[in-house]
Parts: structure tokens; C-alpha cells; sequence
């Protein structure tokens, strides 16, 4: 099935890399520091990204914040459109989550049903005082009544395109691209 | 509605390797979900499942209904023991009346082998065999599985020899099916009265002596030695059966290296195995029961889920 396809890059290494960066310092801000903070990717790449996200709170604060990795695929809303294969990953919490506060990470942020999904998920592992939701880049086209209080990149992207995230850990090197059909 | 699985779970002679792969790879993450502090996901909420125990079973009808309670599915369960009615119609009545409620899922234990197939060629709903008969008992073949790959790290190339009544016993049949088909080499030990015939066709080696089987084995299924057997002239006496085949920690410790021991319950311990066996350090009995929960729970969802023209259609949305 060769179609065409056309790749933009939105954001490349050092974009990503500064994003990161400043992501970091707000999250810190909308926490006010890092006692009670507790980050928690979203499978797959929300992992790395909170992984990333931790490191560079550690260089500047001197502190480790505890992460966590939250798979959804059982909170879905469409078990029968996730296809016949499902992947499920792996969920692991630092423990209990009562009065933390969480920060949910992903790559895209895009109908909000993932992250529909995620809160109902952590509601199982105890009740955070609060739960800020950070993304990489926010694509719009939102079908719940849910926004990111930390992005990276706002982009409106449409329908027919696809957002792919690049992590050096999984992928081989950092990049954001639009990928749409011509 | 066809999932990766197809519409039932009749047993593993009718599922591929890869099939048999993605069950026992959909359960690792379902393992988590027991050790929750809630244990349930929302994955089935709304879907209707009957468990339909023509048989006493107390491991796995519990076993299948915490997997549907932890997929927060609801269930009903129907013991039909003592049912007079003719087996044949007695499923058509049962299925079409089930159909009638709208169900979405059968789970069927039943005295006759066949009868989870006829249930789901007569209805739309999934079905799940929960043990036919003399065929075959899909789950309880695929948690033995799981179990072997967790401590053993893999299948293929392992020597499982299954030990006891092989001939009546629907355990061993769907253990020969899965562990031939991810390349695990298997024997069978047991008195030759309760050896299927011509089992050596099926590419399985036979032992006639248990000391044989554990000189070579790196895993004993040790089948339950139905007791009733004794009585229809099998075996002469459940002593004998101890002393010629019994699983003992003396026989085991001429090995010289530990073997994995497996049972899938209830055990009669002083017949086919030694109570220091079945409580001892190599002993896997209860890994069996846990992951039972895993890959019922794997299986109800494979089953459950699955509509590629809608996974793909969704998929043009974009982002995961």
C-alpha cells in the first residue's frame, strides 16, 4: 500500500530538547517544587517524556521525583476498535498516589479520550490532591471538555494528518513530524 | 465480530502458535491488575457472561469468574448439574434461552468432550471451554504454559512429560496441543491402561517407568488420578499407583538437579504426588492458580474485543 505521504517536521532535536527544558520549569512552577510531585507517563512515549521530563527537574532541583507508567488500553471507551491484537503495557505506580500530586505526561494531546481514560485509571490507585495533565504537543481537535496545563507545542492539525513523536530511546533520535497524506 | 482468537475458545488443537502467543502475551499485563489495591479494570463493563457448569468445578469456575469481575463484566452462573434432560437438548433449550437475554458470553464446563463446540456453532455469543468431556480444558493448558515460561523463560525446547491418566484426562490433551505447538518436547508417563493408543504418533515419547520420566524431564505435570478409575479396573490400587508412579521427593532427588512440578488440581496427595513435592521449593502449584486469573482474563478480552475494519478506521485519527 504505497500512498503518498508528506512529512513535516514540527519540532526537531533541539526544538524538542528546548521544549523539554522549559516544560520542566513549569511544571516546577505549577507545582510549586517538587515535595509531592509525582510524574506519570502515559504508554507509550508519555514514558520517556516523563522519564526525560524527572531527569531534568533532578539537574536543576537536586531532588528525585518518584514516576510512574499508566497503560489504558483496559480504560478504553472503544474496546472493540482497539483491534484484534492489543497491546497492553506495562503499569507500574511509585506507590500510593493519595494526596500527590500528579502530572500526567504524553506525547499528543488530541481528542482527550486517552486522557479521560488515564484520570479514571488513577482514581483506582488512590486520590491525588491534584492531577495537572502535561503534553508534548497539543494538535487540537478535542472531543471532551479536557486541556493540558503544560505543552510544548501548540499546533492545529487536522483530521487527515497524523502526529508522530520521535523519542531517541525508542526511535533512534528526537523529532516531531506531521505525516498527512497529500 | 471475529477477534484475533475467532468467535470461541474450544480448545488449543484449533488455535496457531502465534494464537497461543498473543493469549499468553495479553496475560503478563493482566497479572498487574490483581496486585491493584482496586483489582479491576473497566475493559468488559457492560458485557454479560453465563458460566454454564454442567460439572462440579470449584478452581475454575471461581478462577473465571474473578477474571470476569476484574474486567468488570457481569456474570451469572449456572450450575445445570443434575439435569436429567438429554445432553443435546438440553444445550439447544439452554443456548436458545440465553440467546433470549441477550448474553454476550458462555463460559461451558460439560461431561461430554464436543460440547463447547456444538454450544458455539448454535449461538452468536462468544464461547469459552471450560473443559469438555475428554477433550480438551483450553485455559487450564494455557495457564500451564504461562506458569512453565515464567520460571523456565521459555517453551520451546522444554521437556514436559505429563504423568498419570493421560487417557481420560482433557488437562493433558490441551497441554500436548500448546506445548507441541511452541516447540516444547513432550512425554507422557503413566500405567499403560491410561495411555491413549498410538500416542507415540503424535510425535510424544512414552514412559513406561516415572524414575525414566524424571531423568529427563525439566518439567512434571503430575495429571489428578481420577479415583473413580480405580473402581472401572485402570489401576489395581491407589497404593500400587504410589509406589510405581508416585511423584516422590526420593525419586526426584536421584535427578540431581531440580525439576519444575506442576499439578492442575485437586491434588490427592499420597497418591499421585508426595505432600513434601507438592509443598516443596520447586513446586509451582499455586503460580498455576494465580495465573489462571491472568489468562482468563487474557482470553475473556482477546474474545471480547477485535473489530479490525473499526480498529482501522480509527486508526485514521491520528495520534494513539
Amino acid at each position: 500500500m504505497a500512498r503518498a505521504t508528506k512529512s513535516t517536521t514540527l519540532l526537531d532535536a533541539r526544538a524538542l530538547a528546548r521544549a523539554l527544558q522549559r516544560m520542566a520549569v513549569e511544571i516546577l512552577e505549577l507545582a510549586h517544587g517538587t515535595t509531592d510531585l509525582v510524574l506519570v507517563g502515559i504508554q507509550r512515549r508519555g514514558v520517556e517524556l516523563a522519564e526525560r521530563l524527572a531527569q531534568l527537574i533532578e539537574r536543576e532541583e537536586g531532588v528525585s521525583v518518584p514516576r510512574g507508567a499508566l497503560d489504558i488500553t483496559l480504560y478504553r471507551d472503544d474496546l472493540e476498535v482497539v483491534g484484534p491484537r492489543p497491546v497492553i503495557g506495562e503499569t507500574r505506580l511509585p506507590g500510593d498516589l493519595t494526596d500527590k500530586h500528579v502530572v500526567i505526561v504524553d506525547d499528543v494531546l488530541y481528542t482527550g479520550r486517552t486522557v479521560r481514560a488515564a484520570l479514571d485509571e488513577l482514581a483506582d490507585f488512590g486520590r491525588p490532591k491534584r492531577i495537572s495533565l502535561c503534553v508534548l504537543v497539543d494538535r487540537g481537535g478535542r472531543e471532551l471538555p479536557i486541556q493540558a496545563d503544560v505543552v510544548g507545542k501548540v499546533a492545529k492539525i487536522g483530521p487527515g494528518e497524523r502526529v508522530d513523536v520521535l523519542i531517541e530511546e525508542r526511535d533512534g533520535k528526537d523529532a516531531v513530524n506531521v505525516v498527512g497524506s497529500t | 465480530m471475529t477477534s484475533a482468537l475467532g468467535k470461541d475458545l474450544v480448545g488449543l488443537e484449533y488455535l496457531t502458535a502465534d494464537q497461543i502467543r498473543l493469549i499468553l502475551d495479553t496475560a503478563e499485563p493482566f497479572k498487574e491488575v490483581s496486585e491493584r489495591p482496586i483489582k479491576k479494570v473497566p475493559a468488559l463493563r457492560g458485557k454479560t457472561i453465563v458460566n454454564l457448569f454442567f460439572e462440579a468445578s470449584t478452581r475454575t469456575r471461581i478462577s473465571f469468574e474473578f477474571a470476569e469481575k476484574r474486567l468488570s463484566a457481569d456474570t451469572v452462573n449456572v450450575a445445570a448439574s443434575g439435569s436429567s434432560v438429554s445432553k443435546g437438548e438440553t444445550l439447544v433449550d439452554t443456548a436458545k434461552n440465553l440467546e433470549a437475554m441477550r448474553i454476550d458470553m458462555v463460559v461451558i464446563r460439560h461431561g461430554a468432550s464436543g460440547a463447547a463446540r456444538f454450544l458455539g456453532e448454535r449461538i452468536r455469543s462468544n464461547v469459552i471451554n471450560a473443559g469438555d468431556g475428554k477433550h480438551e480444558h483450553p485455559t487450564q493448558g494455557l495457564l500451564d504454559m504461562l506458569t512453565i515460561r515464567d520460571k523456565l523463560g521459555t517453551i520451546a525446547g522444554v521437556k514436559v512429560c505429563l504423568v498419570g491418566d493421560i487417557l481420560h484426562s482433557r488437562v493433558a490433551r490441551s497441554n500436548l496441543w500448546g506445548l507441541t505447538k511452541l516447540g516444547a518436547q513432550v512425554a507422557v508417563c503413566g500405567p499403560r491402561t491410561l495411555l491413549p493408543r498410538g500416542i507415540e504418533e503424535l510425535g510424544v515419547t512414552v514412559f513406561a517407568r516415572i524414575e525414566e520420566a524424571i531423568e529427563w524431564a525439566d518439567v512434571l505435570n503430575v495429571l489428578r488420578l481420577q479415583l473413580e478409575r480405580m473402581e472401572t479396573g485402570f489401576i489395581p490400587s491407589l497404593r500400587e499407583y504410589y509406589r510405581v508412579f508416585g511423584v516422590t521427593a526420593e525419586r526426584l532427588a536421584k535427578a540431581g538437579r531440580p525439576l519444575l512440578i506442576m499439578h492442575p488440581g485437586p491434588m490427592n496427595r499420597g497418591v499421585e504426588i508426595d505432600s513434601r513435592v507438592a509443598d516443596g521449593p520447586h513446586s509451582v502449584i499455586l503460580d498455576q492458580v494465580t495465573n489462571g486469573v491472568a489468562v482468563r482474563m487474557a482470553a475473556l478480552y482477546l474474545l471480547a474485543g477485535g473489530r479490525p475494519e473499526l480498529a482501522d478506521a480509527a486508526k485514521g485519527g491520528g495520534a494513539e
